[in-house]
């Protein structure tokens, strides 16, 4: 049964440390609400996973929850490096980070292999590439029928998947519109799956367009207006282009990326109440 | 007649727009590549369908999108599919005819590096990665490429081959058995380089105007082959130049109001 419970008792009852944590959207309904609060209980050694990390996983890698990335695409986008991740990887601050990098097809279809509960994903792609080189789960496999060699890696299947989208129902089904990314790929492949949404209506339905994902592959549902901020959310605000700039200044140096995020993390006890120091302080 | 007065980076994205066929169907990347092919779009090509890998089909952007999954490009597309159908059926399945790449590094052959600089275990500099680059540069039928010249950009040898172009030159990318045929042009704000027919390699075939053939050969980290009848693009028009600065006016104000 979905429960539908704050984003905090989401969290805690399903996100443990040394589980492996994907918290997917591409550009559009990241996550972001989930990632803080994830950041604010503390909960570390985790396996992430995300095609795009950008500013949620800086942080979460910043604030030291992560050992390993499973990745794609790494950066802020239109602005430039993550430099927590950067500082991570390289210096080891605040501690050790593995990487596993692939490119977004063998993701997508790690993701699309773990929904449809294979144990690997087979496709056309990284022939010639320098990835096999730096990453021994990118194997190759030869077709039985034809013999033509492909590439193979493991399918993704997280402990926990964590979305955003614009609705739910109050049974927990959910709906989104607009760019959908691999969001359906990663419920279905998780073995556990929180959504944060801008708002519980009484019904969703397709008919308007979007996608519905039913509520029994969803575990808990949690109501986070401008929970994908800075991201967007269609239909309900666009993208916050000037905080992903500031976020490059706050983020490039150590001490000031802790102290940011002590103040406006740590000390706001949910996504509310950063908000609101956010536009209190002028950052929004 | 008096000269235009436009900037190389203009030069470039205008030379680089004109490369897309009226009917093309072209996989766009971020950045540069972005305002070059909605410059065609707005320009000599209306009936260009334009993809990005956020999964929107024939996008029509007002602005320029400053990420690959602006609400900009689903609210202008005829279509939006999930990630997985994009890299799967579109790409993979090799409806895509044009891939339009931008890149940190390039080398002779056309390869391109947008991982690491330096080892990769210890780099130099990190970049972002490869995103959708490596299936773009595997399946699309052509590729076209877009960066600005200089020696960091265009290496003897590189670091990191993120996205194939023609591997190790000669029928090396064939034998690989990749779909597509590869890099067609490589753009830059100095002129354009085309592979050899045999050899693979990129040769200087034109030069920007006002541009010195020691100019390019200076910017790039290899002995760089020159075609025998080395050609000149042909300066912007009016209409070109004004179409793209609208462009630029127009995005820039878009996100200024934000």
């Amino acid at each position: 049964m979905t429960i539908i419970v704050t984003l905090k008792e989401a969290v805690s009852r399903y996100v443990k440390p040394g589980m492996t944590v994907a918290l997917e959207g591409f550009t559009h309904l990241i996550p972001n609400a989930a990632g803080l609060e994830i950041i604010r209980q503390g909960v570390g050694d985790l396996t992430l996973i995300r095609m795009t990390p950008d500013l949620i996983y800086d942080q979460m890698i910043g604030m030291g929850c992560a050992n390993k990335l499973i990745f794609s695409w790494g950066g802020n986008p239109g602005v430039g490096s993550l430099h927590r991740f950067r500082d991570a990887y390289e210096n080891a601050n605040p501690r050790a980070l593995a990487i596993e990098e692939h490119d977004h097809a063998a993701m997508a279809n790690a993701y699309a292999a773990g929904a449809a509960g294979l144990p690997l994903a087979i496709f056309d792609g990284y022939r010639g590439t320098s990835y096999p080189e730096h990453n021994s789960n990118i194997r190759s496999i030869a077709c039985p029928f034809s013999g033509k060699k492909l590439s193979a890696v493991p399918a993704l299947r997280p402990d926990v998947g964590i979305i955003h989208a614009q609705r739910a129902d109050r049974f927990g089904n959910i709906w989104l519109d607009g760019i959908q990314g691999v969001q359906k790929e990663v419920v279905l492949a998780s073995e556990h799956t929180i959504v944060t949404v801008e708002e519980i209506v009484d019904r969703v339905s397709e008919r308007e367009g979007g996608t519905v994902i039913p509520n029994w592959v969803i575990n808990a549902v949690c109501e986070v207006p401008s929970g994908a901020f800075p991201s967007y959310a269609s239909g309900y605000y666009e993208r916050h282009n000037s905080f992903y700039i500031q976020w490059d200044k706050i983020s490039r140096d150590y001490r000031k990326f802790r102290s940011w995020m002590r103040h406006f993390v740590l000390e706001t006890k949910d996504f509310a109440e950063y908000m609101d120091k956010l536009r209190e302080e002028n950052h929004v | 007649m008096s000269e235009l007065n436009f900037t190389p980076l203009e030069m470039m994205t205008i030379a680089a727009s004109r490369t897309l066929a009226v009917d093309d169907v072209c996989f766009v990347g971020i950045g540069l590549p972005s305002a070059a092919a909605n410059l065609a779009r707005l320009s000599h090509a209306e009936n260009i369908k334009l993809i990005y890998e956020s999964g929107t089909l024939d996008t029509q952007p007002d602005v320029l999108p400053l990420s690959i999954g602006d609400g900009e490009l689903s609210s202008t597309a005829l279509s939006v599919v999930s990630i997985p159908e994009m890299f799967r059926y579109w790409l993979q399945g090799r409806k895509i005819r044009t891939g339009f790449l931008g890149a940190a590094q390039i080398d002779r052959y056309a390869n391109i590096n947008t991982t690491v600089i330096g080892s990769y275990e210890t780099p130099k500099v990190r970049l972002p990665g490869a995103g959708g680059a490596p299936l773009i540069a595997t399946h699309c039928q052509r590729v076209l490429i877009t960066l600005r010249h200089s020696k960091r950009a265009f290496v003897d040898k590189l670091d990191f081959i993120t996205s194939v172009g023609f591997y190790e030159g000669g029928n090396s990318r064939e034998a690989l058995g990749l779909s597509g045929q590869g890099p067609a042009m490589v753009i830059t704000d100095l002129g354009i380089l085309e592979p050899d027919t045999v050899s693979r390699e990129l040769v200087l075939t034109h030069l920007h105007p006002g541009v010195m053939v020691e100019q390019v050969v200076n910017a790039t980290g290899w002995p760089l082959k020159v075609a025998a009848e080395l050609k000149t693009t042909p300066a912007p028009t009016v209409e070109e130049l004004q179409v793209l600065r609208e462009l630029n006016a127009r995005t820039e104000a878009a996100y200024a109001a934000r």
